[in-house]
């Protein structure tokens, strides 16, 4: 007669030390995270101890001062910053939710519909600096000269597809029995994007090109040589333009610890700028 | 049923439109113009391509594959080897990736798998602002804040105790490096990396994590040879993604990776990147040549990009197809 | 009235892909007669219902072959505009859909999309509507609040009433009281029972107390096929089909 085999599960030793390597490990994943805070509120707390210094009435109404005199301000740079983000924003915005709505409404499902997606995933993955070339060969070698157009037809580029992929997602979640409602009354497919589908989608919609409002207007690279910028006023989309990413890069790269000043002041305001319009659309669309 | 007396009975008979054909026309309109914005989307595609080709075909025609393999940078002799600029970009994502994986895999884990729920909110926000913060500004904080510390602390420290490896050898140039173009880097792409690993972490079947615990397996037990193993290819999908934005990143690693075109075994010691050349010379460029050959720098990096974000998607796809739901 | 036929099925075929749903059904639906068609899920009867105001073509997947006759002309023919057919005949889904709107404009919508413009007119064709679907009382006063935050009866009896609004010929129901609780369903039935003296009705239960209660018709699906079709007392007592009385009586299904 065999003596019946009996099953070592888990002696006292080694569940303990299963208890701790777990314990260790989930700590490790917590400290993960916890390190993450390091950089952001280096970087939070050296932009606001910096900045708020060089912030004043003047840093928002003057020009950047020629080097080696102190004081000015960025008054040129953000009224450019906000020319090129609306310039881009008033092609890209139609253009993107109305390639989501062939995608969803027209021809869900269709080879060319994943054509588009595919072509928007590509975009929005492009280095921005390359948005950038594309700008320089197509618009500013054109007209012969930097320009404000440049550079919004480069953010243009960039914030399209940004605006696609958003809009598709919410679009998805608009029920189906509401199309179907209006189809079943007598609608056609443009009577139902327009008075049914987009209507529910609206605010969701709004959040997402906010978003990639904020998204592009804190890109650098397509504008260095598209938008290019100097310290003169400007107006005129077809002449060069100060924007306020560029202006940091300038300030930060020079020489002058007054200009190293200001970069700090300048990127306190983008940032600002950027958390104040993310944050605000999320509470808005939070609320719904 | 009580019909309204005085009311005609057949009101909208009356007085509908036979407007059939114009709304009909919209229709045809509407689905016209909708698929022409998506037709200029692809033709945005096919125009960069075709720009970035026409730009850089003379330096093609001029300098072959000599090009890739010559590390020889002379813009003033027309001299253009862009090795260095190719050593350098990989080098700075690499490095950049070391650091971001475990923070990024991590972080991820923590907000699906045992954060409270209170926590989640706020490390999201985190996550989110860390991805909100542009690029120049990362570069500003890495010229004024980080390069000093590494310059004063962290490279005599690595030097010191790792100077043994060529990988850690001075001397330092102010602070600005390769190193610390790639910690730079870890904290821009770190939110990518959470953002897509928790997508796919969240895709993890509860009943499979419900038949390890039932089995006596511990949290990490649970994540370790269940959790992780299941999203192992769609979390790969999300590194993938996360390179592909490293190689492309400009401003930032063009203000701390040191702007030198030479190949310098240490990390501890300048290099260059695609971007950075392209950020600093472009507008420089003084011959048609020289633009030229910036241009096809800039067609590698985005074919190079191209390549990393298609094979990606293809980890992804083959994710979603393995485990459908 | 009359018990001559409004809409005539003839050899109607329905696909899913390679997937027959509907296999060659033929069937005569009543002129103002209630006709039900019942069946165990997956029979068809849904597909069936929704190919009379061809609601299937806005799936890609799904092909018809056949004829239906709607008044003697066939709604599947080549140069058909299926915008109109859908206005001749209304669809109430399964579950309630009320639009994101107010509640006038829910019921407005079809009057809007059909191009009437005059605000008169709109207001007057919006209370007859919801007087026709009961609904009036419970909401002359709050018109202009959110359709979402009516009840689910009520919600449901708007979407009749916004059906009713461009004055359909037909009225497709597809489980309309499926999701409703019974005092919910008692109005609707009711109410179906109203709609009648105006309107053809074609409903699909998956209640039979419910298809004796409301249909003088009724029509019996199995697999796609429409095993028998007759009175609804006949179907009930005394069915030619040893499947129909299977399904009755409850042997099945």
């Amino acid at each position: 007669m065999s003596t019946p085999i009996k099953l070592e599960l888990g002696g006292a030793a080694s569940g303990s030390l299963r208890r701790m390597q777990n314990r260790m490990f989930l700590c490790l994943t917590g400290a993960a995270a916890l390190t993450l805070l390091v950089p952001l509120f280096g970087i939070l707390g050296y932009l606001v101890t910096r900045g708020i210094g060089a912030i004043n009435l003047d840093f928002f109404i003057s020009l950047p001062k020629p080097v080696g005199e102190t004081g000015g301000g960025v008054a040129n740079a953000i009224v450019g910053s906000l020319m090129v983000i609306v310039m881009a924003g008033a092609a890209a915005i139609p253009c993107g939710v109305l390639a989501s709505v062939y995608i969803c409404e027209f021809a869900p499902g269709s080879r060319f519909s994943s054509i588009i997606r595919f072509v928007c995933d590509m975009l929005n993955s492009t280095p921005s600096i390359i948005l950038g070339i594309f700008a320089y060969g197509m618009v500013v070698l054109r007209m012969g000269h930097f320009s404000a157009l440049a550079g919004a037809f480069a953010l243009f580029v960039m914030m399209t597809p940004v605006v696609v992929r958003a809009t598709e997602e919410i679009l998805r979640t608009v029920p189906n029995s509401i199309r179907e409602a209006s189809v079943g009354l007598g609608g056609t497919r443009w009577q139902t994007v327009w008075h049914v589908v987009l209507p529910a989608a609206r605010s969701g919609i709004v959040t997402g090109v906010f978003l990639a409002l904020a998204r592009v207007g804190g890109e650098t690279a397509p504008l260095l040589f598209t938008a290019f910028g100097n310290q003169f006023w400007n107006l005129d989309p077809r002449q060069p333009i100060n924007t306020l990413p560029v202006q940091i890069y300038k300030f930060a790269t020079s020489p002058y610890a007054d200009w190293h000043r200001q970069a700090w002041a300048a990127a306190l305001l983008l940032v600002i700028m950027i958390a104040v319009i993310s944050s605000t659309v999320r509470a808005l669309t939070a609320r719904r | 049923m009580e019909k309204k007396p005085g009311s005609p009975v057949r009101l909208f008979s009356t007085y509908a439109r036979s407007s059939t054909r114009r709304v009909r026309l919209m229709d045809g309109i509407a689905g016209k113009g909708t698929m022409a914005a998506g037709l200029l989307i692809v033709a945005l595609l096919v125009l960069l391509l075709n720009e970035m080709f026409r730009l850089s075909l003379p330096a093609i025609c001029h300098f072959g594959i000599g090009f890739f393999t010559s590390s020889d940078w002379d813009p003033q002799g027309e001299r253009f080897g862009v090795l260095p600029f190719l050593y350098g970009t990989l080098v700075s994502s690499a490095i950049a990736l070391v650091i971001a994986i475990p923070f990024g895999i991590g972080t991820a884990l923590f907000l699906t798998e045992l954060a409270p729920q209170r926590l989640r909110g706020a490390v999201a926000f985190v996550v989110d602002m860390l991805a909100a913060i542009p690029s120049v500004v990362y570069g500003l904080w890495g010229v004024f804040v980080l390069a000093p510390l590494m310059q004063s602390h962290v490279g005599p420290f690595l030097e010191k105790t790792l100077g043994f490896l060529p990988l850690f050898r001075g001397p330092f140039y102010g602070g600005v490096s390769m190193l610390t173009a790639g910690l730079i880097l870890a904290v821009m792409v770190v939110p990518f990396i959470v953002a897509i690993a928790r997508e796919v972490l969240l895709t993890v079947p509860v009943d499979l994590k419900a038949a390890s615990y039932a089995l006596g397996a511990t949290q990490w037990e649970t994540i370790w040879k269940v959790v992780l193993p299941y999203s192992r290819v769609g979390i790969g999908g999300g590194v993938v993604l996360a390179l592909g934005r490293a190689l492309g990143e400009t401003m930032a690693v063009t203000m701390v990776i040191g702007n030198q075109p030479r190949i310098n075994a240490s990390i501890l010691q300048p290099g260059y990147s695609m971007a950075a050349v392209l950020a600093n010379e472009f507008n420089e460029a003084s011959s048609k040549l020289y633009l030229s050959v910036l241009v096809e720098v800039g067609l590698t990096l985005f074919l190079v990009t191209f390549l990393i974000n298609i094979a990606a998607r293809v980890l992804l796809w083959r994710m979603r197809s393995v485990h459908p739901h | 009235m009359t018990d001559q036929s409004k809409i005539s099925a003839q050899d109607l075929s329905i696909f899913y892909g390679a997937n027959r749903a509907v296999k060659n059904v033929s069937m005569e639906i009543r002129e103002n007669r209630v006709t039900a068609l019942i069946g165990p899920s997956g029979c068809g009867k849904s597909t069936f219902l929704r190919a009379l105001n061809r609601m299937n073509d806005i799936i890609p997947s799904v092909r018809a072959e056949g004829r239906v006759f709607l008044d003697g002309q066939d709604i599947y023919a080549p140069r058909v505009d299926v915008i109109d057919v859908r206005r001749r005949v209304g669809m109430v889904f399964q579950k309630s859909n009320p639009f994101p709107k107010s509640i006038f404009e829910n019921v407005a919508y079809g009057l809007r999309i059909n191009g009437v413009r005059s605000r008169k007119v709109i207001e007057q064709q919006v209370e007859k509507s919801l007087r026709g679907a009961a609904l009036w009382d419970e909401v002359k006063d709050r018109l202009q609040t959110s359709a979402l935050a009516m009840s689910g009866g009520q919600q449901q009896r708007l979407c009749i009433a916004r059906a009713l609004a461009i004055e359909p010929e037909v009225l497709l129901m597809d489980e309309p009281a499926s999701a409703l609780d019974p005092i919910a369903t008692q109005k609707i039935e009711e109410l179906i029972h109203d709609l009648k003296r105006d309107y053809t009705i074609v409903i699909v239960t998956h209640n039979m107390q419910q298809a004796a209660r409301v249909s003088d018709f009724t029509g019996f699906f199995l697999m796609g096929e429409l095993i028998e079709v007759d009175e609804t007392g006949t179907i009930f007592t005394k069915p030619t089909r040893k499947q129909t009385e299977d399904y009755i009586t409850g042997r099945f299904g």
